[in-house]
């Protein structure tokens, strides 16, 4: 399980430098910041068409330093990573390199979940990162399989998605896999902590990101971590860890085992403009799907915690 | 195919629209029931424009989990009698070809808008870049004909939308509109006829009154002439019990493999013994032209002013405009070329994909030369100042 970690605990070292492409207030640019931190200067990260290519900019025009990137096709980050990896083992390099893949929503839950799933079948040794901004909005807003029920996007203009977000640490934690995680832009520190941790895990490792978009999910760019730390807070967005089978909450998550102790759902979907047209029986369908997933945290913590 | 609440067509007049919404818009009046999609720039948004339309008029815009699954989704609607179409860019292009020959090889009738980008592997993706007017020719394994339509304005992009969608009714081959990040974006007047005068060009799918005997043979009963047969509808009695995609008879029946090339000639000759009926060309001022300009897509605009220009200074020059792309009228370019002095072939691609298939066709010793752009439109001056060259 991930060390608790303080902020003087965070290194000073720099890999993202100020003056990158991304809009003001994005939750990658802190997701990408900290995470790289984590890591150290021998990474090598596979990035497929998403926000973060844009974040890397052009050869000469980089703000990201210290580490190599490789630019991939859409569906292919997993793969990528597989063969780099596999060609690391076989040089015998494997133990100095640490192999990321970095995708977006779509990149994982859609186009890319075949490939992420072959390398996490195979026990790729590498670190898969999803930075979830709920939708493709790289391209303007359109909806993702991690595109949250009743979200209004450029493709579901009229009535909102109808379907809720596809669960993807879920589907990893049945793959059997040594490390899942999920965290959150408005929380460094954790972020910083699960890093740490998967990269001194051999095998595949799964860390999924919640990242807030302001232009996407329509807030001031200045809500940015009120709005990462409500989505936790009010028990939509769960951060926990599985470590070989063990599930832990994470210390945010850990009183929200007890509803009362959640925030009101409508405060995160009302002070965003893509849940403005959500009525009251939606609500009540969220409320119905917060208690269900809790439902089943509830049932993985009690069933883990005396192993 | 009528519908009840009127909204396929759009008021008659004068709309300023972007490319992709005219070819949306163009699809939709041609009576479009079905759209898959998934998003790449700079084809975006054809979907985000159809997402709010199609449920308007009774269709299903569908966003795919990739490109894979909005081609495969497209199949499926076109086999059971929708108008469906997909848009997307070169990289998308790439990831849907195996579909694209499984279509070509069961002739499922659909239409193709490709918005190219800079390539290749990701490049630039809003800038224009006709690198993928090859890929379309030979999008797939196996042999087949397609049929690729290269509009230059937003009236184009509309209009020649719904000769697609005919063109994908009657000769049942991959249906390419060839359409690039520049026009795609470009906001230009679109006139919008009336109703009445669009459903007389719209072909719809029907199941044909007299479907007994030979319904779905290639052959002409009483001429043994080849002949296409409509496009069948899955779920209706109107359709072969097995649909396969190997070499078949009309009926579903695997053909034994000796008799593969004969399949292979019905798949290329229906295209290619039509191919004055299908093929669309333009000539401007070619009548005692000296110096001929073949072009097709963006580049005829800036062609268009210098042959203007060349004119004023003396200069015999005219162009020949290939409307659709593919197949390439290779008589029509002989004839076309016959006594010219030289051959200008502007294209936005620098190995000039088009200015081969002319080299194909035309003597040794006309000389042919390229004016390629990449990324960036052609300047009137530019072309101009080949003209100039060649008139020397």
């Amino acid at each position: 399980m991930a060390d608790k970690v303080k902020l003087y605990d965070i290194p000073e070292e720099e890999f993202l430098l100020p003056g990158n492409r991304m809009c003001s207030g994005c939750g990658l640019s802190l997701i990408y910041r900290t995470a790289l931190k984590a890591l150290g200067p021998n990474t090598i990260i596979t990035v497929p068409a998403s926000c973060l290519t844009v974040l890397h900019g052009m050869q000469g025009f980089t703000s990201v330093d210290k580490i190599s990137v490789l630019n991939t096709p859409f569906a292919t980050v997993a793969a990528s990573a597989s063969g780099i990896e596999a060609a690391l083992e076989a040089m015998g390099k494997d133990d100095k390199v640490t192999c990321v893949a970095f995708a977006g929503d779509g990149g994982t839950t859609d186009i890319g979940i075949q490939g992420l799933s072959g390398a996490a079948e195979r026990k790729t040794n590498f670190i898969y990162a999803c930075y979830d901004n709920e939708a493709y909005m790289n391209t303007g807003v359109q909806r993702s399989g991690s595109t949250p029920y009743g979200s209004i996007t450029t493709t579901t203009p009229i009535y909102g998605k109808t379907e809720h977000k596809k669960n993807m640490p879920k589907i990893l934690e049945a793959h059997d896999i040594p490390y899942v995680a999920t965290s959150c832009a408005a929380y460094p520190l954790d972020i910083y902590a699960k890093f740490k941790r998967a990269k001194e895990i051999k095998g595949t490792k799964y860390i999924h990101i919640l990242s807030p978009c302001p232009p996407g999910w329509g807030f001031s760019t200045k809500d940015t971590i009120k709005i990462g730390k409500l989505a936790v807070e009010t028990g939509f967005w769960p951060l926990y860890e599985i470590e070989n089978g063990k599930f832990l909450l994470s210390n945010p998550s850990k009183r929200l085992l007890d509803p009362a102790k959640r925030k009101p759902i409508e405060l995160y979907l009302s002070v965003q403009k893509r849940f403005k047209r959500l009525s009251n029986e939606q609500i009540e369908e969220y409320k119905r799907y917060i208690n269900q997933s809790w439902e089943y945290i509830k049932s993985k913590n009690i069933t883990t915690q005396f192993l | 195919m009528s519908n009840g609440n009127g909204k396929r067509f759009l008021k008659p007049g004068k709309y300023l629209m972007m490319g992709n919404v005219a070819m949306a818009e163009g699809a939709l009046s041609s009576g479009l029931k079905f759209f898959g999609g998934y998003p790449i720039t700079p084809s975006t948004e054809v979907i985000e424009h159809l997402a709010k339309r199609l449920p308007e008029v009774g269709g299903c815009c569908m966003q795919m989990e990739d490109e894979l699954a909005s081609i495969n989704a497209v199949m499926g609607a076109s086999l059971v009698g929708a108008k469906a179409m997909t848009a997307t860019s070169g990289p998308g292009l790439s990831l849907m070809t195996e579909t694209i020959s499984m279509a070509a090889n069961i002739e499922i009738p659909f239409v193709f808008c490709d918005v190219q980008r800079c390539g290749p592997g990701t490049g630039f993706v809003t800038v224009p870049h006709h690198n993928d007017v090859g890929l379309t020719r030979f999008a797939g394994n196996g042999e087949f004909e397609v049929i690729a339509f290269a509009p230059m304005s937003c009236q184009e992009l509309f209009d020649l939308t719904i000769t697609a969608f005919n063109y994908a009714e009657t000769y049942r081959c991959p249906i390419f509109i060839l359409s690039d990040a520049y026009l795609g974006h470009i906001h230009e007047v679109v006139n919008i006829p009336p109703k009445e005068e669009i459903l007389k060009r719209v072909i719809d799918r029907t199941i044909p009154e007299d479907t007994k005997g030979a319904k779905f043979t290639y052959e002409d009963i009483n001429t043994h002439k080849l002949m296409i047969p409509k496009p069948y509808i899955v779920g209706t009695e109107f359709c072969p019990p097995l649909i396969i995609h190997l070499p078949h008879n009309q009926d579903g029946v695997l053909m034994p493999e000796e008799n593969s090339l004969r399949f292979m000639k019905i798949m290329i000759d229906k295209i290619r013994d039509n191919i004055d009926k299908i093929s669309l060309t333009e000539e401007y001022k070619l009548d005692d032209a000296e110096i001929i300009i073949i072009s097709y897509g963006l580049p005829v605009r800036a062609s268009y002013r210098a042959v203007d220009l060349a004119r004023k200074k003396g200069i015999k020059v005219g162009i020949f405009r290939l409307i659709t792309v593919w197949p390439f009228p290779k008589e029509k370019v002989k004839k076309v070329v016959v006594g010219a002095k030289a051959i200008i072939v502007p294209e936005m691609n620098y190995t000039g994909v088009i200015a081969e298939q002319v080299e194909r066709v035309t003597d040794l010793n006309i000389p042919i030369i390229k004016v390629p752009k990449v990324a960036t439109l052609h300047h009137p001056d530019d072309i101009l100042k080949a003209i100039e060259e060649v008139a020397k």
